[in-house]
């Protein structure tokens, strides 16, 4: 590690707000669009096999 | 080779194989992209020296260059799937654009917010209306555009004719984004990485970065993959396979 501690390494050389924010807003936008998706997803998923069930209660009655 | 080609041209142009085999392909691509960008981070962050003149501001790099990279391959790939929907009519294209763009606008918001909080320990400030910051903003209207194309018209089919066409003529901005740097005075510094030439950045900065690139485009590419097979059910709703996939 190039750091020799992890005091150290949080400070960046007196950058860390610079680094630390730019990674920080990154995980958020990139973590909630990965999660908008497999939402998404699981949506329709859901959406689509209610409707098959309530097609097929219907053919039943 | 022509033959393979075709044979996965057809394959991955049917919704239905399309979907089967990304299903297979996508636990190990989200397995390689998340191990991936743990050890390029962690060894970008931690590990790395830092640079002689910025110091560990510098750091930001190892997000910065492969968002804006992800976020120009993926406008490149949109436009030849614009291409390809528009010539061909291929649903799948369609289907493509669709699923490109709301990670490749997010990528190119990292690339913007990241490269703005870079500029101000570098250069003083968060912004210049230079060529290629300008142009990279162009970029992200142009994303969202087109998000913003596929919501605004009912019929999908036209949707997506429309949104392929500002997919393929946007393609000229991607152009203006990496060639900016050369043919505009900017302060933005000229590209990093170079395959030709002798690269500018040394070997234990250089692994990192590529590690970074590549797993971030493996993650762009698990974003597609969910994206397209939630657009293929959706679409394909009233055939039999999809009944079966999502009851069984």
């Amino acid at each position: 590690m190039y750091f020799d501690s992890l005091g150290e390494f949080l400070q960046m050389g007196s950058h860390a707000p610079w680094v630390w924010s730019a990674y920080g807003i990154s995980l958020v936008l990139v973590v909630s669009n990965l999660w908008l998706a497999a939402r998404a997803h699981r949506n329709v998923r859901a959406r689509l096999a209610q409707w098959v069930a309530d097609e097929s209660l219907r053919e039943k009655r | 080779m022509w033959q393979t080609l075709k044979h996965w041209y057809h394959l991955l142009g049917s919704p239905r194989h399309f979907y089967r085999i990304s299903g297979l392909w996508l636990p190990w691509v989200t397995l390689l992209a998340v191990a991936g960008l743990a050890v390029g981070l962690v060894w970008g962050l931690a590990f790395a020296p830092p640079d002689y003149q910025q110091g560990n501001s510098y750091r930001i790099i190892f997000l910065h260059v492969p968002a804006a990279s992800g976020a120009l391959m993926g406008y490149l790939a949109m436009g030849v799937a614009g291409l390809v929907g528009l010539v061909w009519r291929m649903k799948m294209a369609e289907v493509a654009i669709k699923a490109i763009a709301p990670f490749g606008a997010v990528l190119t918001a990292v690339a913007l917010i990241t490269g703005s909080i870079w500029g101000k320990p570098t250069w003083g400030t968060y912004w210049v209306w230079d060529a290629r910051l300008t142009s990279m903003l162009i970029l992200l209207f142009l994303y969202l555009g087109i998000i913003a194309l596929q919501n605004a018209i009912r019929d999908p089919r036209q949707a997506g004719r429309a949104a392929a066409l500002l997919a393929v003529v946007g393609v000229i901005n991607v152009v203006i984004v990496r060639y900016s740097v050369y043919w505009w005075h900017s302060l933005h510094q000229p590209r990093t990485i170079r395959i030709t030439d002798e690269t500018a950045m040394p070997a234990e900065m250089l692994a990192p970065l590529l590690i970074c690139m590549f797993s971030i485009y493996l993650l762009f590419a698990v974003t597609v993959l969910i994206r397209a097979r939630t657009e293929i059910l959706w679409r394909e709703r009233r055939s039999n396979w999809v009944r079966e996939e999502v009851t069984g």
